[in-house]
């Protein structure tokens, strides 16, 4: 089976580009399950569903959403698998941009929001620069030099990767994007590695401490002078 | 690079999903083509379709073809190695950085060393009104101050042997002069616009209905002549408009603009 995960930024057009990307998939004889993973509300579960497929729903609540999705990886799997599929895509919503939840064998796909800036790529974090293939939406809305611009700040951050630009509204580009999926042959094991490690910063925090004063903390902490060191026994 | 000797137009679909009624336009060296009619009908997503070098991929199913030929994937994505200078309908920037460094930026993507920028802000300036600055950050600009900008990146970064632009009559800048900047001898040219000056001095012009190419007029010498004159009346409305710009009153126009079937005093 081939696992695919969806991550990005809240209104990135994840979900827009997908139900396209669906289409040319069902068309081609696929049988794919879908999964979303968010944090507190999505009702994109309802938006896929009209696509006759199968659909699960995750809401990640007080967890990262990404190590929501990395710690329910097999649950989706057996998902999939209950319902004969062939593709597993998930859709999370990548939030805390020091994780990426991809797996060494999934299909790595970044979708990111060309109006956020130019700026935007470096600020993503691991999700964008581990990933296989970076989307990049909204190029409708901005003047051909800033997409040139987001482009080379995209491949800056991730010299690797395959950018397909891709309009959510009109589908353009999620053909070309389903065919790049569709030719990465990976398969999913059973004993997946995340590409990036989880942040290892664990600290009271974490734990539900809710005063702010630094004598209540524990584990380990970095300082504004980026000074990192471990506290407590 | 290779020479660009045409660009084919292969027709996909209309809004409708029905076939365009005009199936292939092949546009060379040196030609002006306008792109006319009522807004939604799909002119900027024409000239869009072109940008991308459209493989059947997009919505309407065109397909693009350039000397003939299907490019590869680094001439269609890779800004080093871009043929095609759009002018697109946007009127404002998004990313937050101040000119100078947006303009360095876009000409590294485009391998363009050697650029000035400076001459670029100037060029801008003589567009528009109030001056943009290199500092000004990009966001800040008026509709007017960023078409203007817009068109002198257009004209100098991305400099292609194809130039693609839309309606660039709006936001008020300085429609002849910006026109001038981008056009360029040997250059393949696409002009959306609602302007009849402008449509009437392009040597063919496509009619777009319904999301399709419905038809392709080649403008007569009759033609160019109404071009030419309606260009003077122009010229005079858009000198009014300065007079107006600069809290000038004007309580006189000349009557020999008005032509034989006006007078000024009714007109007035
Ligand atoms: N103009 C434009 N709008 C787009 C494009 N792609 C998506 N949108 C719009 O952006 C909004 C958000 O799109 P979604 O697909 O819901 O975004 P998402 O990434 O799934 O969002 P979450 O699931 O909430 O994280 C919608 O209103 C889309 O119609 C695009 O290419 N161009
Ligand atoms: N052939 C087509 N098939 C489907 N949608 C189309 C087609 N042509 C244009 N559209 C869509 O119609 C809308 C209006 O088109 P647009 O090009 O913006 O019009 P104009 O520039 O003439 O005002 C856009 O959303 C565009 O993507
Ligand atoms: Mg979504
Ligand atoms: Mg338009
Ligand atoms: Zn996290
Ligand atoms: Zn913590």
């Amino acid at each position: 089976m081939k696992l695919t995960i969806f991550a990005g930024t809240p209104g990135a057009g994840k979900t827009a580009v997908l139900l396209h990307m669906l289409k040319t998939l069902i068309r081609q004889g696929v049988r794919p399950s879908i999964v979303k993973i968010d944090c507190l509300y999505t009702d994109d579960h309802e938006r896929f569903s009209q696509c006759n497929i199968p659909v699960l729903l995750g809401l990640s609540k007080d967890m990262c959403p990404d190590h929501f999705s990395i710690y329910n990886t097999e649950e989706m799997i057996s998902f999939a698998e209950k319902n004969n599929s062939d593709y597993l895509i998930v859709e999370t919503a990548g939030l805390c941009h020091r994780c990426a939840p991809y797996t060494e064998n999934c299909v790595g796909v970044c979708v990111t929001d060309a109006t956020s800036g130019p700026n935007n790529p470096m600020k993503t974090g691991p999700f964008l620069s581990c990933a296989d293939i970076v989307v990049v939406t909204k190029g409708d809305m901005i003047s051909q030099a800033e997409r040139e611009i987001f482009r080379e700040r995209v491949l800056e951050s991730n010299p690797q990767c395959k950018i397909v630009d891709a309009n959510g509204l009109s589908g353009q580009g999620c053909a070309e994007l389903a065919q790049l999926i569709g030719d990465n042959k990976k398969e999913v094991t059973r004993h997946e590695q995340l590409r990036h490690n989880a942040p290892f910063s664990v600290c009271t925090l974490c734990a539900g401490e809710k005063r702010v004063n630094r004598n209540f903390h524990r584990g380990l902490l970095r300082n504004m002078n980026g000074f990192q060191e471990y506290v407590g026994e | 690079m290779e020479i660009i000797e045409s660009i084919t137009i292969k027709g996909g679909i209309d809004k409708k999903g029905m076939p365009e009624l005009l199936q292939e336009i092949t546009v060379t060296r040196g030609e002006i083509i306008g792109i006319v009619g009522p807004t939604g009908s799909g002119k900027s997503q024409l000239i869009s379709d072109i940008e991308q070098i459209a493989q059947k991929d997009t919505s309407t199913q065109r397909k693009i073809l350039i000397n003939e030929k299907v490019p590869g994937e680094a001439e269609r994505n890779d800004p080093r190695k871009k043929m095609v200078a759009q002018l697109s309908q946007n009127m404002n920037f998004f990313a937050d950085m101040a000119v100078f460094d947006f303009l360095s930026l876009h000409a590294r993507c485009r391998n363009k060393t050697g650029v000035d920028i400076d001459e670029i802000i100037f060029l801008a300036n003589q567009l528009t009104g109030e001056p943009i600055h290199k500092t000004d950050n990009l966001t800040i600009l008026s509709g007017g101050q960023t078409r203007a900008l817009m068109v002198a990146d257009v004209a100098v970064i991305s400099s292609s042997p194809i130039v693609l632009i839309d309606e660039i009559e709006n936001a008020g800048i300085k429609k002849h002069r910006a026109l001038e900047l981008l056009s360029g001898q040997g250059k393949i040219i696409l002009v959306v616009t609602h302007d009849p000056v402008l449509a009437l001095s392009s040597d063919k012009r496509i009619i777009m209905q319904c999301g399709g190419m419905r038809d392709l007029i080649e403008s007569t010498s009759q033609e160019k002549l109404v071009a030419q004159q309606l260009n003077r009346i122009d010229h005079e409305i858009l000198a009014l408009r300065e007079k107006v710009r600069q809290g000038k009153m004007i309580e006189y126009i000349e009557t020999e603009l008005l032509g034989s079937c006006f007078n000024s005093a009714c007109y007035l």
